[in-house]
């Protein structure tokens, strides 16, 4: 139990959930406007918005999110040679953070299209009749609902997000969990279990209470129909 | 809302035109940031021919592309048979009329699924290896193996689990009626019937666990994005063996996503009538690695 407790004056286990948290914070609100703009595009007039959604969504659903952040480390930061922040760590975590709003603005893409299906049909046929067009009718009457209607898979992405946050070790994000336990339990053989269950834990008490949350809201905030 | 035309009206003469120019700024701007894209990488000289000419060789498919691929397929089908067993033994613990049982499965379905794949990698890596349970060599692809199984298999349990509550109550009902018991009917009547209705969520996973097959790398499993690495640092063509490693993964899970897509309509008859469960659980975890 002391050898335990001892582990965590060596290693700062919250400052690396931090990092996890951080990453999934600023992930999610690009992977958000990103995934709305595609989902206005899939459900526009245009075919050839229509289309790049289309494929911007079946190319990134469709790729392992290591590869893509595989790809900031060594394809952007080593290769092309783009950095983010002229200091070498907070480059390699915008970098990280690309790559994940990128994969999960797929998925916030589909659960925006998953909620403009429950919108009934004579929503838009009166938002039609009283004269708006397209971007009024999406932005005045079709999106809030959708938004609403949104919220359990859209929670379910976010709680995706954070576990997939520890895949940042694939794009060199030393500071992260995932890193920090592979450091622990290399160092620290004989606790492997417990530093496991400490880790596992954590994400536990992050990730449940989220999707209890949207569960609620999604009931609380549903537009009764 | 099913039919989306309708968020715009049949299109009058000034909308066509509106749409027209739309259309037009579109494939611009789209066809702009390619060009943005693909000048970037010609700048620093990825688009050179040296740099894909190693793609026209036979020995970079033999030594490189196949063996990885090989490994990524080895690992993610015993992945898929394992979790395939795992969500029945829990999909049906948690329909059990046990309490007990019923709680046990939960729980452990729902801490499993709020667990990272990626932690349970790395610790099954690095215990197996350090226990001398396995051989080191073979630790890396048992905890791919591992990690997978507990993760995809609790997924699979809740389908098995949704799907059993989308049947019709008739059906254990008449199972009972036949003089079954209540298990006898749920695993010769009910859960069949829930895995053929659940068959496209049930591929929709299978696609997650071939891209979470890719977390490998990260604990040294010689899979596809390992393998394509290695030439990519040998050949000095690191951009342009991620593009590959990245185009075979989406031609393999776009053919499974579209396999999915088809039986779902396919198998849109048999659940006629009744609330389609499979469609929301396509969505429900496929953000998944």
């Amino acid at each position: 139990m002391e050898n335990y407790l001892s582990l965590f004056e060596t290693y700062d286990v919250p400052a690396a959930f931090w990092v996890n948290i951080q990453l999934s914070f600023w992930a999610a609100i690009w992977a958000l406007a990103v995934g709305t703009v595609l989902a206005l595009f899939r459900i526009s007039p245009i075919p050839s918005l229509q289309w790049f959604g289309a494929a911007y969504v079946n190319i990134f659903r469709n790729t392992p999110l290591t590869i893509i952040l595989a790809f900031g480390f060594l394809g952007l930061f080593s290769v092309m040679q783009i950095s983010l922040a002229s200091d070498l760590n907070l480059s390699l975590f915008r970098i990280a953070i690309v790559g994940l709003a990128l994969y999960h603005a797929a998925f916030v893409c589909e659960a925006i299209r998953s909620g403009v299906n429950t919108v009934p049909l004579g929503q838009a046929e009166a938002a039609r009749a009283i004269g708006l067009s397209f971007l009024p009718a999406a932005r005045l009457i079709i999106l809030p609902q959708a938004f609403r209607g949104a919220i359990a898979p859209l929670g379910n992405v976010l709680i995706a997000l954070i576990k997939n946050s520890t895949v940042a070790a694939a794009g060199s994000v030393a500071t992260e969990s995932s890193g920090l336990m592979k450091t622990m339990i290399e160092f620290r053989s004989d606790l492997v279990i417990p530093i496991f269950l400490t880790f596992a834990l954590g994400f536990v008490i992050l990730v449940i209470p989220i999707g209890l949350l949207t569960t609620w809201a999604s009931r609380k905030l549903a537009v009764a129909r | 809302m099913s039919a989306q035309q309708v968020l715009f009206d049949a299109p009058g003469p000034r909308a066509r035109r509106n749409i027209l120019i739309g259309n037009i700024v579109g494939v611009l701007v789209v066809l702009g940031i390619l060009a943005w894209v693909v000048s970037a990488l010609a700048a620093k000289g990825q688009l050179a021919g040296s740099m894909w000419a190693p793609f026209l060789e036979s020995r970079t498919w033999e030594f490189f592309i196949l063996p990885g691929l090989l490994n990524t397929l080895k690992a993610a089908g015993i992945s898929i048979v394992t979790s395939v067993l795992f969500g029945l033994v829990f999909g049906v613990g948690r329909l059990s009329h046990s309490a007990p049982i019923r709680w046990f499965a939960g729980l452990v379905v729902e801490v499993l699924r709020a667990v990272p794949v990626l932690l349970m990698m790395i610790f099954f890596w690095l215990a197996l290896g350090s226990s001398g349970a396995v051989q080191p060599q073979d630790a890396p692809l048992i905890a791919v193996v591992i990690a997978l199984t507990l993760y995809n298999g609790s997924v699979i349990a809740e389908l098995v689990r949704s799907g059993v509550h989308g049947l019709p109550k008739g059906q254990r009902e008449a199972g009972m009626a036949i003089g079954l018991t209540r298990n006898q009917s749920l695993r010769t009547i009910e859960v069949p019937q829930a895995l053929i209705a659940m068959l496209p969520a049930l591929i929709s996973q299978f696609v997650v666990i071939l891209k979470d097959s890719a977390l490998g790398f990260i604990i040294t499993y010689p899979e596809l994005l390992q393998f394509t690495r290695r030439l990519g640092v040998g050949e000095g063509n690191v951009i342009p063996s991620l593009f590959v490693a990245a185009a075979i993964f989406i031609a393999i899970n776009f053919a499974l996503s579209s396999l999915a897509t088809r039986l779902s309509t396919l198998l849109s008859f048999r659940t006629k009538g009744r609330k389609p469960a499979a469609k929301g659980a396509i969505a429900m975890d496929a953000a998944s690695t």
